[in-house]
């Protein structure tokens, strides 16, 4: 389990490293910093200075070298726009998406799960082919589109809940929606294909014969196997919905990393833009580094390869 | 000559032999309702796309101030004239959603195109030749599943300046991450079957075995990957351009005229019902097409 968890580490590292650097580049291939922090009335002398003064003339391996050994000092450095230190705001901001993150995901399990164990108790019967269709359905949604609507009719006609902000608990509900419905058709059907599996194999039907209730076969014998691959799941869905917060906290006006990340692209903030791809595909790294050991931890086949 | 015409006719090979493996596909085809609808369906927005130079009422850049806002036809102030209503500049909202299906397509299909070759490519690459290779590959997919794709597309976007083509290389080159994933475990499925070591045996040369015994056997799976990814390419198009760094305006696309139709969403709900509601159907559409295929050709990987 320790050889198992020491090379995941290392691979997550080298994929962190990996992604600093395409971000890096693609970033600097794509804009020039220099004129972007000159600001759009600068002169060409004004660029180039800013460009001697901050170091962008340097060859672009050297850049990287600079700022990857503050980075790993805790430096990812200044906001051209805010003039603050990148990191402090990025941890200022981060509550906001990962709460939103948390209520996303657990909304997407607590929908997900029991339709797809529902749908597996009673195969290609009506109720798996509804919750199907429903998933289908559901995925054709663009989640702005999806937004717009939950805003129109809950926010506007029905004035049950708030459109925009952060403040309550009140103001998470049809972000989280939004962000976490796009997760359950694929959890659900994971769901429902490992019950299927599961359901049919020798030991289920050996409780059964023992005379087990039903309720405990299906929850404690059946539905803790087939959860294991959920759990990597979601780690890589709760990866994708801290991307997908760009689009609905940029709609919803909520204060998190996502909208943040909109703000740096319009001003391009290339320090601030830099840190919060890292800082995303951070989380990403570390969720499923965390998921693959809780699967080893849960699945001892997996560590032998 | 005479063989058909005699009364007691030989029966046909069909009769006799069992339906072909193509025959069985067909049938189970004809019976999929899910493929059906959501083919021919997508049938009819292709056509609507293609023939909307001369089908659409109106040209959907033609600006109007003196018919800004008409509501569509199911308002009582709606007129055939405008069907579906006008937008904000008085242009036609039926023949700006026709144009948009055009984008919305030729966005779509043409990132599944670039994506699909580079992750086809890298896919096949990896179950084929394994080992070191392997890693090296499997290290890059888990790379760029790690970044996240939208906010990387945004900001290069915004960097390069927004265009249609720069959009479509952006994604394209961004989206390969399913294609090589499914590429790869397919063809690492195929690899080890008999026919691949027979054609090694023969002495056939890489390239060839990769053509001729390898691509023919991953093609089913190509084909679902490519119509879920064009959905997919469909819907991140249309959320760059809502955000405002896809498709520029006027062009009409139906993220952008979402965003556009926003600022009028309390009073004049049609202007973002409209084209979410096509952008909705299209995406329907095609998943249901990509489902459809995959239920028919591997009827087995349907769980």
């Amino acid at each position: 389990m320790l050889v198992y968890a020491v090379k995941r580490f290392g691979l997550a590292l080298l994929v962190l490293v990996a992604v600093s650097v395409i971000t890096f580049t693609l970033l600097r291939l794509s804009g020039d910093p220099a004129a972007a922090m000159a600001g759009e009335s600068a002169t060409a002398e004004d660029i180039e200075y800013v460009r001697k003064h901050y170091g962008f003339d340097r060859s672009l391996p050297v850049q990287y070298w600079d700022w990857a050994t503050k980075a790993m000092q805790g430096d990812l450095g200044r906001s051209i726009y805010l003039k603050q230190p990148v990191a402090q705001i990025i941890i200022e901001k981060a509550p906001v998406t990962m709460k939103l993150g948390a209520i996303a995901l657990t909304f997407a399990l607590v929908l997900s799960i029991p339709l797809g164990v529902l749908a597996a108790m009673r195969p290609n019967t009506l109720v798996d082919r509804t919750a199907l269709t429903i998933s289908v359905i559901g995925q054709a949604f663009p989640s702005f589109f999806f937004a717009l609507i939950l805003i129109y009719v809950f926010g506007v006609a029905l004035r049950w809940l708030p459109i925009t902000g952060t403040d309550t608990w009140w103001h998470f509900i049809m972000p989280a929606v939004t962000l976490g419905y796009y997760a359950t058709p694929a959890i659900m059907r994971l769901t429902r294909a490992g019950m299927i599996e599961v359901l049919g194999s020798d030991y289920i039907r050996t409780a059964r014969a023992k005379g087990l209730r039903p309720g405990i076969v299906l929850f404690k014998h059946a539905l803790r196997n087939a959860i294991i691959p959920v759990v990597s799941l979601s780690a890589v869905q709760l990866g994708f919905m801290l991307g997908g917060s760009i689009v609905i906290e940029t709609i919803f006006s909520m204060h998190g990393i996502g909208r943040l990340a909109w703000q740096s692209i319009q001003r391009s903030d290339f320090e601030m833009m830099q840190a919060i791809v890292l800082t995303i595909a951070c989380f990403y790294i570390v969720l499923t580094f965390l998921a693959d050991l809780l699967n080893a931890f849960l699945d001892p086949r997996i560590r032998v390869h | 000559m005479a063989i058909s015409t005699s009364p007691d006719r030989l029966p046909d090979a069909a009769e006799i032999l069992e339906p072909s493996p193509a025959a069985l596909m067909r049938r189970r085809a004809f019976r999929h309702y899910g493929l059906i609808i959501g083919g021919g369906f997508l049938a009819l927005i292709v056509f609507v796309a293609l023939a909307a130079p001369f089908i659409a009422p109106h040209d959907p850049y033609d600006q109007e101030l003196t018919r800004r806002l008409i509501p569509p036809i199911w308002h009582d102030k709606g007129t055939w004239e405008y069907p579906l209503g006008t937008d904000g500049f008085g242009r036609g909202y039926l023949s700006r959603t026709m144009y948009g299906a055009q984008v919305s397509l030729l966005i779509g299909f043409t990132v599944m195109l670039i994506s699909g070759v580079i992750g086809t490519a890298m896919g096949i690459a990896a179950g084929y030749f394994g080992g070191r290779f392997d890693m090296i590959i499997t290290f890059i997919i888990t790379t760029r599943l790690a970044m996240p794709a939208i906010l990387v597309a945004l900001a290069v976007v915004a960097l390069v300046g927004s265009s249609t083509t720069v959009v479509i290389w952006v994604l394209g080159l961004l989206l390969w991450d399913r294609f090589a994933v499914v590429m790869r475990s397919t063809t690492q499925q195929i690899r080890n079957l008999d026919y691949v070591a027979a054609a090694e045996a023969a002495g056939c040369s890489t390239l060839r075995i990769l053509m001729t015994e390898i691509m023919p056997n991953v093609f089913n799976a190509l084909i679902v990957v490519a119509t879920l990814e064009v959905a997919h390419a469909v819907l991140l198009e249309a959320a760059l351009s809502f955000l405002g760094l896809g498709v520029q305006p006027p062009t009409p696309s139906w993220g952008l005229m979402i965003s556009e139709g926003k600022g009028h969403m309390f009073f004049k709900p049609w202007l973002i019902a409209i084209p979410g509601f096509a952008l909705f159907v299209m995406i329907l559409c095609i998943n249901m097409l990509g489902d459809g295929i995959r239920d028919v050709t591997a009827p087995e990987n349907r769980n």
